[in-house]
């Protein structure tokens, strides 16, 4: 009997010791000379205010999350590498442009405490199971370039309360690249093709939706799928429903495919072809060639950012050698500065020099962000998370040698903006 | 008592899968005819869209005959194979980058296309013999499962490792300037790169069903197929006939490689998995083991993914119809395996229990 | 025994190749990326470490061969400056030729790491370098395995410990004794040379332990009476139990993601588990009753449009569960003629159909195309919300539990066996009155079920369902994690889970070379251990027998023993 009473002792002692893991935590919490009702950050005199990011860096798509961190990076450098005192530090995680991949980088995000705020996703497929892990952790984060509209949607829910985006929503971009579809080239008949992600879908169907209020004519929607290569037969269907223009807000790889083969497909000959944020890149150049020369591209408006634009640019081909690789770094550095300042806003230090940042605090200086000068214009956060200043503008590529790759300037060339007017 | 057990079930099995033929049958027949009476495409739109289905099914051919090849003396699926057609097209692109860049390209079309073939050719051929000697010879005994994992695992490994040398983006092929444009046989216009691609299948075709009927290297792979034991009995070197068949399956898939090029334009590490994969359905559709059968399997599956989305399932009113012409193309592949499971042409090698 | 003395040229051989596997791993990148992080910082970078492990190999292989200690030596040496010449050959064609623009690892970056920051001028020192390492790897295979042992556990702890840091710095992030551990071992961004040290020290120390006592250990066990050797096997459950129930709160929020995932992957694996190992029906398109079970509870629970009903999560797993199963059939009934490799293809054709179809326009209004559907809710009972991934932890222990007994039973019964003898030969079994057809498609629907539940668990971890989850690479997965765990065997699909799922999720910052090594491992793992790494006792005999006739009484003893404890 003796054997039963030793494992019975081990199993008591193990639950004593274990059970305060089991006690709800209570809510924080009051740390230093800071009361917050999410939590508090206390960093040590000397060490670094860790900012965290999560972008999409790998794979065929990682042009959009490295321009963005080198954005962020670029803030930081601004900055001289130093926020009140202490050292900036920037670590981060790949995102995958997914689901699964957001949940994963938020969730090792989340994990450490003493991230003060993040600055990501990429794409909107990960912010949505991502920004409420971040928030559940008590971090804020501001997104440069997620542009789904229900993100900011004001159903979204309190899960979302701690998610900003200095990117612009796409129902202003489809609105945009409608509009000047409609009342610029004048045409009536368009029609759309998507790849089966939510980015693009959301994006045609915005376009779709305006273009049809303005009196156009949609004569066919379509879909390929994300590694087709054959877009002929698609194409030919389009075709048979002759538009005058064909709306593809897809990624680079797909859009190259249909750009080259739509000057094959009997019938389109006549047919103007308009993309938008998703190629802006030069690895689409590379894809699509000689075909792209006189396509049109919505995208946000370099040319309307204000000179603060330029000087960063200078900047980028300073330390990286070359123009920027995607279309939202000036969202990233912007969304960076909005969230130093308001760190600089809430944080209090103490006697020896430590600072501390109340999550809630944090959180509630980023919405109210108002009339910040930024390098996209100027932002003001509504309550819904969304600053941005939105700018769309349609360009117009003018050369296919990727070397040429000027964006805003010669090529793509800026067109046409609504504020023109 | 058994038998009637047996007959009790055995029945619904078959009434369900007679019902499954004629669902499907049914709704192509429908589809078409609605598609075709409301006329939406004119008559060269469909043309169009069958010299697009020739030259995409060409290239499925080609890579389809490495595939069945592999099989019909291994009983293999060589899951690698769509990787060694990526490896000859990539490995192919920067000899004709530099020789567009020095202007040999355009000066000597014909000759510099020959040297990116043969290029292509000779790394595909060696990385697939580097595969066989590494991944499969050791598990030449082993149980089914195991060389799978195998070539599986290979498959990974190649698509990465030419992902970590030449980057994760797509490279752009040059233009031959003598390829650009159009020409027109019997009314038709067909473009230039689709004419190469479908001759040069056809071609390479018709040279490798030469190879392997008339020519003693050919009688001895098909010997290996039919029986390896009594073939190393007759005094056949296995082991080299077995290379040889990875060699000149590796090799068509690498020419493959560069006319896919010369048609789509754009190479990149992943390039291989899909058409890999459609590969081997056409292979499956024409008959495993079957030479004429991968030709037959690969053009029918090209013109089946061209032209069925917009055929029947237009017809029946399905939106954005080209998305779905996968399911079509495996569908067609489920079918064949049910009722057909020899293939189009009927399995050439001796039925043995797979 | 007859042994021929090994040619000089085969260690010349051996470290050719040495030489070529290390330039491979510099184009591929690996080098290069490998250097940003620090092993022990200020001592050694992980690329060098890479490299040195390399060297290692390659010296060890070649003592391996020799046999004699000068020969062995002689043969490391040999063996070592190949490699250097090989290295320093591709250094000085580096430098010369700009390669950047095909092979995009080729940066000055990469040659720096190579020669030591110190360019041409240090390719004599990068020889010299190689040849000491293969000496020293050769002369590690000429020590006593009592020297050898604790050595390669003291390396691999360190290696860990490095590897990992950044999540055990996590882990060790509150509390005193925690932080303090923390701050002697870590720094940074890597171990402190006395963490290092200290964690040799201790797995030397553990190995040298285990090897004396463990034998005696094994043996007391093994020799206690029935009744008390039960009673402390239930006592190791209940321990077990509990600490997998601590756990996730023990290491935080994202191992705990991670846990989450390896036990969905252990739940469809044991549904793979029994088409492929007990019904030896090769399924690749598996993950086509995943995502039914998913879309099942997301229509059911989601406030969206979308939704057919508002269940909760709880009456909905029972109807996903029966909605797999009867999907499960119902893709069977078609195949059911269809063998062996075919049988692969036509299921994968199937998987692909599932996951086109999900994301179609065609279905859009009823599953949501591209966008998916969100806002799942989260499990609640008795107002206590599955919030947490630790606690969606514990609903997926007590899954996998009940259905890895439910697979342990189904084993040892009537259909289990009627499986194996299908799996052995189908047309015998019919021959003996089996009926394959019910036995086939119970196989599909029951395997389907198991994934299906994973699925019903996947959706509400994430919170909402999206079709590019369900891709193809999920089958292969899961087929790969079998086949490595061991194939039939339950234990053998856990680990096989932990090393293929939970590894490369842990070392995220390494994704670029994931499937690189991935592949690499499954070519590795059929070559040299096909059976698995936790298999079935028979199937090891199996797969082995070839190789080692050995004494047919011994080996039967053996079996017994090992089966007896399993």
């Amino acid at each position: 009997m003796k054997y039963v009473r030793i494992p019975i002792a081990l199993m008591t002692a193990l639950l004593l010791v274990v059970a305060p893991y089991f006690v709800a935590q209570a809510p924080a919490a009051t740390v230093g000379p800071v009361t917050d009702p999410i939590g508090v950050v206390k960093i040590n005199k000397g060490q670094p205010i860790i900012i965290a990011y999560w972008l999409v860096i790998t794979g065929p798509n990682g042009n959009l999350g490295i321009d963005s961190r080198r954005g962020i990076e670029i803030a930081i450098d601004d900055r001289k590498g130093t926020l009140l005192g202490h050292p900036i530090r920037l670590i981060g995680e790949d995102s995958g442009c997914g689901a699964e991949g957001g949940t994963t980088a938020a969730t090792k995000l989340a994990a450490n405490k003493q991230i003060v705020a993040a600055i990501g996703s990429t794409c909107s497929s990960e912010a949505r199971p991502g920004a409420p892990i971040l928030w559940k952790a008590g971090i804020s984060t501001v997104s440069p370039s997620n542009t789904a509209p229900d993100l900011t949607d004001p159903k979204r829910g309190p899960t979302f309360d701690g998610y900003l985006r200095t990117a612009h929503n796409d129902l202003v971009q489809g609105a945009v690249a409608a509009q000047f579809v409609r009342t610029q080239l004048k045409f009536s008949r368009a029609a759309t093709i998507h790849d089966g992600s939510p980015y693009a879908e959301g994006l045609a169907n915005a376009f779709a939706d305006v273009f049809k209020k303005q009196g156009g004519t949609i004569v066919a929607q379509e879909a390929v799928n994300v590694g087709d290569t054959d877009m002929r037969p698609v194409l030919t269907k389009i075709a048979a429903a002759k538009p005058q223009l064909i709306y593809y807000p897809i990624f680079v790889a797909e859009a190259g495919f249909i750009t080259r083969q739509a000057k094959e497909v009997a019938g389109l000959e006549q047919t103007k072809l308009m993309a938008a944020d998703g190629v802006f890149d030069p690895n689409f150049l590379k894809a699509a060639g000689d075909a792209a020369v006189g396509m049109y591209q919505s995208s946000p408006d370099f040319g309307a950012f204000g000179p603060g634009y330029q000087v960063f640019l200078q900047k980028h081909q300073k330390k990286y050698g070359g123009k920027p690789l995607s279309v939202f770094h000036a969202h990233a550095y912007d969304a960076a500065s909005v969230i130093f300042a308001a760190i600089e806003k809430v944080a209090k230090k103490d006697a020896q020099g430590n600072t501390y940042v109340g999550r809630k605090a944090l959180r509630d200086a980023l919405f109210a962000t108002k009339g910040f000068k930024g390098i996209t214009g100027t932002l003001t956060c509504n309550q819904y998370g969304d600053c941005a200043d939105p700018k769309i503008a349609v360009y117009q590529i003018t050369s296919g040698d990727p070397n040429k790759w000027d964006p805003g300037t010669a090529n793509p060339k800026k067109i046409w903006s609504p504020a023109a007017k | 008592m058994r038998r009637s057990f047996w007959q009790r079930f055995f029945s619904p099995i078959t009434l369900f899968l007679w019902a499954f033929r004629i669902v499907v049958i049914l709704a192509i027949l429908v589809g078409s005819f609605r598609t075709l009476t409301a006329g939406k495409y004119a008559g060269d739109q469909w043309i169009d869209v069958i010299v697009f289905g020739l030259s995409q099914g060409s290239i499925y051919a080609l890579i389809a005959l490495g595939y069945t090849m592999v099989y019909g003396i291994l009983r293999m699926i060589n899951f690698a194979h769509g990787e060694i057609f990526m490896s000859g097209a990539y490995t192919a692109y920067f000899v004709a980058a530099a020789f567009l860049s020095s202007g040999f390209l355009n000066r000597n079309p014909v000759v510099s296309l020959l040297v990116v073939i043969a290029v292509a050719m000779a790394t595909s051929t060696a990385i697939a013999l580097l595969v066989e000697r590494i991944a499969y010879r050791p598990l030449r005994r082993a149980p089914r499962l195991v060389p799978l994992i195998s070539a599986i695992g290979a498959s990974f490994f190649l698509q990465y490792t030419f992902r970590g040398f030449f980057g994760a983006g797509f490279q752009a092929y040059p233009d031959w300037n003598v390829l650009k444009g159009e020409v027109v046989l019997a009314g038709i216009g067909v473009l230039r790169t689709q004419a190469v691609a479908i001759v040069g299948a056809l071609f390479l075709m018709t040279v490798l069903y030469l190879f392997v009927m008339r020519t003693k290297t050919g009688t001895a792979m098909r010997a290996v197929s039919e029986d390896m034991e009594v073939a190393a009995m007759m005094g056949i070197d296995v082991d080299r006939i077995i290379v040889i068949t990875f060699g000149v399956g590796a090799a068509a898939a690498g020419a493959a490689g560069v006319l896919y090029a010369l048609v789509f334009r754009q190479v990149w590490f992943f390039m291989g998995f899909v058409p890999g994969i459609k590969a081997f359905t056409a292979a499956v559709l024409g008959g495993i083991g079957n030479i004429p059968g991968a030709m037959v399997g690969g053009i029918f599956l090209g013109l089946i993914e061209s032209a069925g989305p917009i055929l029947f399932l237009d017809g029946l009113g399905i939106p954005s119809p080209n998305q779905l012409k996968d399911v079509i193309a495996f569908v067609m592949l489920v079918m064949v395996l049910i009722f057909r499971p020899t293939g189009i042409l009927g399995e050439r090698l001796a039925t043995k229990k797979a | 025994m007859i042994t021929r003395r090994p040619r000089w040229t085969s260690y010349l051989g051996i470290g050719a190749v040495t030489g070529g596997v290390a330039v491979f791993l510099a184009l591929v990148g690996m080098v290069e990326t490998f250097s940003r992080r620090q092993i022990i910082v200020g001592v050694i970078s992980l690329g060098h470490a890479l490299l040195l492990l390399t060297g290692l190999a390659s010296g060890y292989a070649a003592g391996r061969r020799a046999g004699r200690p000068a020969a062995a030596l002689g043969g490391g040496v040999l063996a070592g400056a190949a490699t250097g010449v090989v290295v320093a050959a591709f250094v000085v064609l580096g430098t010369s030729v700009d390669f950047r623009h095909m092979f995009v690892a080729s940066s000055p970056g990469l040659y720096d790491i190579l020669t030591f920051a110190r360019g041409r001028a240090g390719l004599p020192l990068v020889v010299l370098a190689w040849t000491l390492v293969s000496v020293v790897g050769a002369g590690l295979a000429l020590l006593p395995a009592t020297i050898r042992r604790p050595a390669f556990a003291g390396a691999v702890t360190v290696i860990f410990l490095g590897l990992f840091q950044e999540l055990l710095q996590l882990t060790l992030q509150e509390g005193t004794v925690q932080t303090l551990l923390r701050g002697f071992l870590f720094t940074g961004d890597g171990l402190l040379p006395r963490g290092a040290l200290t964690g040799f020290a201790v797995a030397a120390v553990g190995s040298i332990a285990s090897w004396r006592w463990g034998a005696t250990v094994r043996g007391r066990a093994r020799s206690m009476p029935p009744r008390s050797r039960r009673i402390s096997a239930y006592t190791a459950l209940l321990l077990a139990v509990i600490i997998l129930f601590y756990l996730p709160r023990i290491v935080g929020e994202f191992p705990s993601q991670v846990l989450v995932f390896v036990g969905l992957f252990t739940l469809m694996g044991l549904g793979l588990n029994l088409e492929v190992g007990f019904a030896g029906l090769l399924d690749l398109g598996f993950v086509a009753f995943f995502a039914i079970g998913a879309y099942t509870v997301a229509l059911l629970t989601t406030p969206e449009k979308y939704a057919i009903a508002q269940f909760s999560f709880w009456l909905a797993v029972p109807v996903a569960l029966v909605v797999s199963l009867v999907a499960g059939v119902f893709f069977g009934l078609p195949i059911l003629g269809i063998r062996g490799d075919y049988l692969a293809i036509a299921t994968l054709g199937f998987g692909e159909i599932m996951r086109l179809l999900v994301l179609s326009d065609f279905l859009k209004p009823w599953l949501g195309g591209s966008r998916g559907i969100i806002n799942l809710p989260k499990p609640i009972i008795f107002g206590y919300e599955f919030k947490e991934f630790g606690q969606l932890f514990w609903i997926t222990i007590v899954a996998s539990a009940f259905i890895a007994f439910v697979a342990a039973r189904l084993r040892d019964s009537r259909l289990g066996r009627s499986w194996m003898a299908i799996r052995e030969d189908e047309d015998v079994a019919e021959a003996m009155g089996i009926n394959t057809v019910t036995s086939k498609l119970l196989a599909y629907g029951i395997g389907g079920a198991f994934a299906g539940m994973g699925g019903a668990i996947f959706a509400v971890m994430i919170g909402s369902v999206f079709p590019h989850s369900f891709n193809l690479l999920v089958s292969i997965n899961t087929l790969a994690l079998i086949i490595v765990g061991g194939m039939g065997s339950l234990p053998g699909v856990i680990v096989g889970s932990l090393f293929l799922v939970g590894l490369p999720e842990l070392l995220r910052e390494f994704a670029e070379f994931r499937y690189l090594v991935y592949g690499a491992v499954l070519i590795l793992m059929m070559i040299v251990r096909p059976e698995g790494l936790w298999p079935e006792a028979a199937r090891a005999r199996e797969l082995h027998a070839e190789e080692a006739p050995a004494p047919a009484a011994e080996e039967a003893l053996a079996a017994v023993g090992s089966d007896g404890e399993a």
